[in-house]
């Protein structure tokens, strides 16, 4: 097996599963800080359960998080040594400034808030949870700036001396549009992915109308944030298209499938490829929308597919420089009808929820297997923006053959890949079965220790 | 300031990282090992976690954080050391994973055999965690092999010499002891009393293996590689570790807790002394080996990241050092009292 290939689908493995866990931190967070907080001004018993209950959901699932976020930043590292040397003056300085930043204050924060109730003043304690809040998405931040820069690098300079990338000023890799554009993306995102979980549990329990005045008020709640969120998410992702219009041509071109440069351009509504997937055999298409995606107008140009291949031929030499379309047309699908799906039921939420009673309806039994919308959405949304720049580690300056340790042999990537599939597998049996546990068991069991009520016995001689 | 200046700046900054790390996150190892030695029932299983359960996570970013900087400020030395002890990594991962989650999740369901093996899963993943740790950093001490193009050309093998198994055995010890010695400070009653019977054995194990490991360090020559020689540093901390066991058999605890501290903080000042201005020797040749000149960032990211930490290191000190001080009080095993 071919090394690059094992380490490719490793970081795939550990990246993805890892952003599995990581949206709903983000997003949960500040909804938790903000019932929290209508508790602390209004002593009103409901937030305060409501802020234990799905703060019992946000625990379970930033635990995840964590453990696996170590893997992300050793990897780089360990599987990437040649890309961690070439832009190591670069791409190090946002990982560090992370950790100094985010990381201290999220996991310290954290710690008060599980802990420190009774214990520390009542309002350090809500500190703690928007601290907690605030430093996730400060780590999404930084991180965010670190891949914006390899999908579009800025203030640097090719040492011709030692061979790599050196910094040449730090606020442009600060500002870099592509990195704030990703963070915006991203924690409108996040709390679109809470906002479902949120309608999900809610639904279950409205369903049974067990506890309807406390999951009626969370399923509002989410179904508004919900709501501005998606749109949010829309707009953010709109801009990033014609962002990427300009700066990822390639990758634009591939996920519409958009083989010959033309004038205006027509969006494909379907098309089908030939085997080879560098042909189109069929397709449906709308006239000029393609063109208003990329630069808000029906008439401009937006090159294709085959005439960028021969530019980056020129360009860089010889080598196949177009994504694996199938991959980026189709993630780029269904990220998008997703979203617009979410869309549209959060705005029939807002609706149904301002004129009046919910728990009549039948549909609540179904918004359990909604979740499947925002997991799916988020999976395909970083498979399309990873897998659209190959074969590009860093966009125009290192290909990912040229960025793997050189050293690592097949057996040492069998035992790790194979080691973290079995132990990120069996994380997730346990994360799920005790989300599900806890979602089920409601608001009253979440105040307390377990949701069990047998006594726990350890050795036997209690 | 001067590039070369800003060069061994950052090799002290992250050597301050480290010991913090050794510091910190000593005792969470040591008392994740003991805990299913120690803690008979449940209540005491989970006072001994509580013991560290509000700060843990907190001291593992000491690890994460050494990891960014050597990252952005050396990353000859991140590239080589990471991608050359990979599977020792990853298996510290696999670790650092199973401690973590199960600390979480431990007491989310109240069956006694899922509680017990996530317990069990702290304790192995505590060991596995420091003992790689130590394998490494003793390897570090030693010299791995490296090729002209700053390239590791060993492999999990290459690590697992008697020196190198030397240093994590001795290093699982140390935070064995570190870690009684913290449940000392935060437990009562008869656990306390178990806690300090252990540490008293513990003591005598961890003195013959420190002793063996610097006395291989020496007649090996393992020693003083570099412009600097530690001198007093390693004889202070055999003394430290000595006067511990006499304050442990005092029940002084606070005292052999600030010995064993000491101990740890000195042997990490004794590592990165001892082979300073090199990060990485090659057993190659030594013309290979790693410094703190070719393997650093540029002198603008030096400048940068050095603003930076300037200004966020204080504060991070401040805020973690709170913290410690807001969960002060001892912990009891009565379940009212306990947080799950």
């Amino acid at each position: 097996m071919d090394p690059v290939l094992l380490s490719r689908l490793q970081f795939a493995l550990t990246t993805i599963y890892h952003w599995l866990f990581v949206p709903l931190t983000l997003g949960l967070g500040w909804f938790v800080a903000f019932m929290q907080t209508r508790y602390y001004q209004t002593k009103d018993e409901t937030w305060r359960k409501m802020s234990k209950f799905w703060g019992k959901l946000f625990l379970i699932n930033f635990a995840i998080g964590v453990v696996t976020g170590i893997v992300q930043e050793f990897q780089f590292g360990m599987n990437w040594s040649e890309y961690s040397r070439y832009v190591g003056d670069i791409f190090g300085a946002p990982l560090a400034v992370e950790a100094l930043l985010a990381f201290f204050m999220e996991s310290t924060f954290l710690g008060i808030w599980i802990f420190g109730e009774g214990r520390v003043p009542e309002k350090v304690h809500l500190a703690s949870i928007w601290l907690v809040a605030i430093g996730s998405n400060l780590s999404a931040l930084w991180i965010l700036l670190a891949n914006g820069w390899m999908q579009h690098p800025v203030g640097f300079v090719i040492n011709e001396a030692n061979g790599r990338a050196e910094l040449v000023n730090f606020f442009a890799l600060v500002g870099n549009p592509k990195g704030w554009l990703f963070f915006w993306h991203t924690i409108t995102d996040g709390l679109l992915m809470a906002a479902f979980m949120i309608i999900a549990v809610s639904g279950y329990h409205l369903f049974r109308k067990q506890n309807v005045d406390f999951f009626k008020r969370s399923f509002t709640i989410a179904s508004v944030v919900g709501l501005i969120a998606s749109t949010l998410v829309f707009l953010g992702g709109h801009t990033m298209g014609q962002y990427m219009y300009e700066n990822q041509p390639m990758k634009f071109a591939s996920i519409e499938a958009h083989w010959e440069t033309s004038q205006p351009a027509s969006f494909s509504i379907l098309t089908i490829g030939d085997l080879s997937g560098k042909r189109e055999v069929w397709s449906i298409r709308m006239p000029a929308v393609l063109s208003f995606l990329a630069c808000n107008n029906f008439s401009c140009e937006v090159k294709g597919v085959n005439d960028l291949q021969a530019e980056a031929v020129q360009k860089y030499g010889p080598g196949d420089y177009v994504p694996l379309m199938v991959v980026t047309y189709w993630t780029f699908r269904i990220m998008m009808t997703f979203g617009f799906i979410m869309m549209a039921l959060t705005a029939y939420f807002v609706w149904v929820s301002l004129r009046g009673d919910i728990t009549k309806f039948k549909w609540m039994k179904w918004m359990p297997s909604l979740l499947a919308l925002p997991y799916l959405a988020n999976a395909s949304g970083w498979i399309l923006t990873e897998m659209g720049r190959q074969p590009w580690i860093v966009y125009g300056l290192l290909k990912v053959q040229d960025g793997v340790s050189p050293n690592l042999t097949n057996v040492d990537l069998l035992i790790s890949l194979i080691g973290y599939t079995v132990v990120y597998g069996s994380l997730a049996v346990s994360m799920v079965y005790l989300m599900k546990k806890y979602a089920i068991a409601g608001p009253d069991a979440a105040m307390h220790e377990s949701v069990d009520v047998a006594p726990a016995l350890v050795g036997g001689d209690d | 300031m001067s590039y070369e200046f800003l060069q061994t700046l950052w090799f002290v900054l992250i050597a301050v990282l480290w010991i913090g790390f050794f510091f910190l996150e000593g005792f969470d190892f040591g008392v994740g090992m003991l805990l299913p030695f120690l803690g008979k029932k449940d209540e005491e299983r989970r006072a001994i976690i509580n013991s560290i359960g509000s700060v843990w996570d907190g001291n593992e970013v000491w690890l994460l954080t050494a990891g960014g900087a050597t990252f952005a400020a050396f990353p000859e030395w991140y590239a080589t050391m990471f991608s050359g002890f990979y599977l020792a990594l990853f298996l510290l991962l696999i670790g650092l994973i199973l401690r973590g989650i199960s600390f979480e999740y431990r007491s989310k369901d109240a069956n006694p055999a899922w509680r017990n093996r996530f317990d069990w899963m702290i304790a192995i993943g505590s060991f596995m965690a420091a003992l790689l740790l130590g394998a490494a950093f003793a390897n570090l001490a030693r010299g791995v092999p490296i090729n002209a193009d700053k390239m590791f050309t060993g492999n999990l093998f290459t690590l697992l010499n008697p020196y190198g198994l030397l240093g994590g055995v001795t290093t699982v010890s140390i935070f064995l002891l570190h870690g009684a010695n913290f449940l000392g400070l935060k437990l009562e009653g008869e656990l306390r009393e178990r806690v300090n019977a252990a540490a008293k054995k513990i003591w005598i194990v961890t003195s013959v293996l420190y002793i063996a490991l610097g006395v291989f360090t020496y007649a090996a020559g393992f020693w003083a590689r570099g412009i600097v020689n530690p001198g007093i540093v390693p004889i202070t901390a055999v003394v430290a570790l000595l006067v511990a066991g006499y304050f442990i058999n005092q029940k002084m605890e606070g005292w052999s807790f600030i010995m064993v501290a000491l101990n740890i903080v000195l042997t990490q000042v004794t590592f990165f002394s001892m082979t300073f201005p090199n990060v990485m020797l090659s057993t190659t040749n030594p013309a290979y080996s790693l410094t703190i000149y070719n393997a650093s960032s540029s002198q603008y990211t030096l400048t940068v990241m050095s603003i930076i930490a300037l200004i966020f290191v204080p504060i991070v000190l401040v805020y973690q050092g709170w913290t410690y001080y807001m969960f002060r009080k001892r912990i009891s095993t009565d379940k009212k009292e306990l947080v799950y």
